[in-house]
């Protein structure tokens, strides 16, 4: 499977070209860039893990792919995605949040039903990848 | 204007409360040199008096019904501060190129309402006004809040910001669907749509305003069945997903049942309708903030006051109303879709629910300045008639921040409802990477959607089959500020 979180995620893995490019419209948006990468895609897993702080003082374009470089030659099977964040009063929240890169295997999430009285299930989402402990996962 | 208010507003005191009847202007409701006061309420009424009715008298009429006014002269005035709570008509002019309308502008004193309550601050100003006979037509046209007055409302118990990070989703408008056919399917039928939906791409499915607990499908059935396909859908995709479920029905004591019910399935969002009424909207906001629960709004019903130019409520007035109650989604027009809307007016109502303060924008329609105060955003809902192949159209028109709902242009998508979901899906993606990347969508888009198209056939077969779809009607609902309607 292929997990669909992300702006972009139903449209092919961006190229480098197109990567850059959104970077661009963040920057000029005056919007502070950051990168994030897991091996634990489950949908509440809120907090990845940082790879740096935001680039708040980060002008070119090239300074974040340069660092998307190093996080994917670091981290080649783990989800990577880059953030645009906007400190606008109001906002001060995120405007775009894309991944860019994914292990080469997505085995997906498993949906575990405990059943309780009167029809009523609780769900649960279980990432198969994360019955491996933590930096073993997709190896 | 009119022999009958040149006498002085406020007369010798004994003359002015002599038992009898007197004008409206006469008792004090027209005071063309009254300066609003920053904690005075506004509201910018259109009227069309009755021929030989002379539109200063109308407007201190309805001033006058609106607030302490009753037809006669009563002595129990002079036991009040009775020059404070009287609104004041201000301002009467000629509406541009409508002959027999005026706008009158009327202020209100901040004393006159009760904090926090829509039912009481519609109560004064729509409660008696509407039916008065020296009026042909009333219609409400805006309003602006003090400050004062905004804070003393709780607003949207989620906002735009805080429902954007709980879903984990940015930079892109969401993306919905009403289930149809609207009656008729039994709860297991209704969850496999709303599970083929949201696993094709969707962010949201959504119960229609008229899906409550009928014969063919009672409440708990809907409500456990799409909670089934919410879930197996989050597993499938990895993403969250959600299913508006309809609480509304018939008494309070059973909206709170079911919005409970879907609380413990673990919903993420629940819905009412207009029609429960403003106390009710209040009360779903106040348990919806308790309970963390994001609370879709539709508007049905609304239509039977905002859609006539000449009478009635603005939707613009109705959506302020809804964010000072505090709902998160409402719907509020597509431009280009089967519903009412001129773009410059639907524009207007989107910048009512997500600015943080609403410059004056006569071509939008949008009279008072108007501070938010930091009230929550409400997140805008584009529904009806639309589909893929206006994407650029859409963007352009309503922004980033709206949910996107194609019922018939997902459900009805000739490889499925999966394969519909997808094609909007893929469809939005690539008109928002298009436009960050600096493209001219608007010019481009048809061209963007086609290249995105020959990597996803849903998007291929979506556009052949509802490319040339349009809802070209005029509007009956337009900015009196430009000469005609924009073109959609």
């Amino acid at each position: 499977m292929r997990i669909s979180q992300g702006t972009f995620s139903f449209l092919p893995d961006l190229s480098d070209d197109q990567i850059r490019a959104q970077a661009e419209y963040c920057l000029a948006q005056g919007w502070a860039l950051s990168i994030e990468h897991t091996d634990d895609p489950h949908p509440r897993n809120t907090y990845w893990e940082m790879f740096g702080q935001p680039m708040f003082d980060l002008r070119d374009a090239a300074g974040v792919m340069s660092a998307l470089q190093a996080a994917r030659s670091t981290f080649p099977e783990r989800y990577i995605k880059i953030n645009a964040f906007d400190a606008s009063r109001g906002i001060e929240s995120l405007r775009l949040s894309f991944i860019v890169h994914r292990p080469r295997h997505e085995p997906g999430f498993a949906l575990v039903r405990q059943e309780e009285r009167g029809r009523v299930v609780r769900y649960t989402i279980r990432a198969y990848a994360t019955d491996r402990p933590e930096g073993e996962r997709y190896e | 204007m009119g022999s009958a208010t040149d006498r002085p507003a406020s007369p010798d005191a004994a003359d002015r409360y002599r038992a009898g009847v007197l004008t409206y202007a006469q008792m004090g409701y027209w005071d063309p040199d009254y300066p609003p006061k920053d904690t005075d309420l506004l509201a910018l009424f259109r009227i069309t008096p009755q021929d030989g009715v002379d539109p200063v008298e109308a407007a201190a009429a309805v001033a006058g019904e609106s607030s302490t006014a009753t037809w006669t002269v009563v002595w129990t005035d002079r036991l009040t501060a009775a020059d404070t709570y009287r609104a004041k008509a201000y301002k009467v002019e000629p509406v541009p190129n409508a002959p027999g309308e005026f706008f009158a502008y009327v202020a209100y004193d901040l004393d006159l309402f009760e904090p926090g309550s829509i039912a009481n601050l519609t109560a004064s100003i729509i409660g008696n006004v509407f039916g008065f006979k020296p009026l042909k037509a009333l219609r409400l046209e805006d309003m602006r809040f003090p400050v004062a007055y905004v804070k003393t409302f709780d607003g949207p118990p989620t906002g735009i910001v805080v429902e954007r990070e709980r879903l984990d989703k940015f930079g892109r408008p969401l993306l919905g669907a009403t289930i149809k056919p609207k009656l008729g399917l039994s709860g297991r039928n209704y969850g496999r749509v709303v599970y083929e939906a949201l696993t094709g791409g969707l962010d949201f499915t959504k119960d229609d305003e008229n899906i409550n607990s009928q014969p063919f499908m009672h409440w708990r059935d809907r409500f456990l069945f799409c909670m089934e396909a919410v879930n197996h859908a989050a597993a499938a995709t990895g993403e969250l997903k959600g299913h508006y479920l309809n609480v509304t029905a018939a008494t309070m004591e059973d909206m709170y049942e079911r919005a409970e019910f879907a609380k413990e399935l673990g919903s993420l969002i629940v819905m009412i309708d207009l029609v429960i009424g403003f106390t009710a909207i209040q009360s779903m906001s106040k348990w919806a903030r308790r309970n963390d629960m994001i609370l879709h709004l539709h508007r049905a019903g609304a239509s039977t006051y905002t859609r006539q130019r000449s009478h009635g409520v603005s939707f613009r007035v109705i959506a302020k109303w809804m964010r000072l109650a505090g709902v998160d989604h409402i719907h509020a027009g597509t431009v280009v879709g089967k519903l009412e809307g001129d773009p410059n007016i639907v524009q207007g109502f989107y910048n009512i629910l997500r600015e943080p303060r609403n410059p004056v924008d006569l071509q939008r329609g949008i009279y008072f300045e108007q501070d938010w105060a930091s009230l929550r955003k409400v997140m805008p809902v584009a529904s009806g008639g639309i589909h893929a192949g206006q994407m650029h159209q859409l963007l352009t028109y309503l922004g980033e921040d709206v949910v996107l709902q194609f019922g018939g242009g997902t459900i009805g998508h000739p490889m499925g409802v999966q394969a519909g979901a997808t094609a909007n899906r893929v469809a939005l993606e690539a008109m928002v990477l298009a436009r960050n990347e600096g493209r001219d969508i608007w010019n481009e888009g048809p061209q963007i959607l086609a290249d995105a198209a020959r990597h996803c056939l849903p998007l291929k077969a979506a556009l052949d089959t509802w490319g040339e779809v349009t809802f070209d009607y005029a509007s009956t609902d337009t900015p009196d500020f430009v000469p005609t309607a924009t073109p959609a």
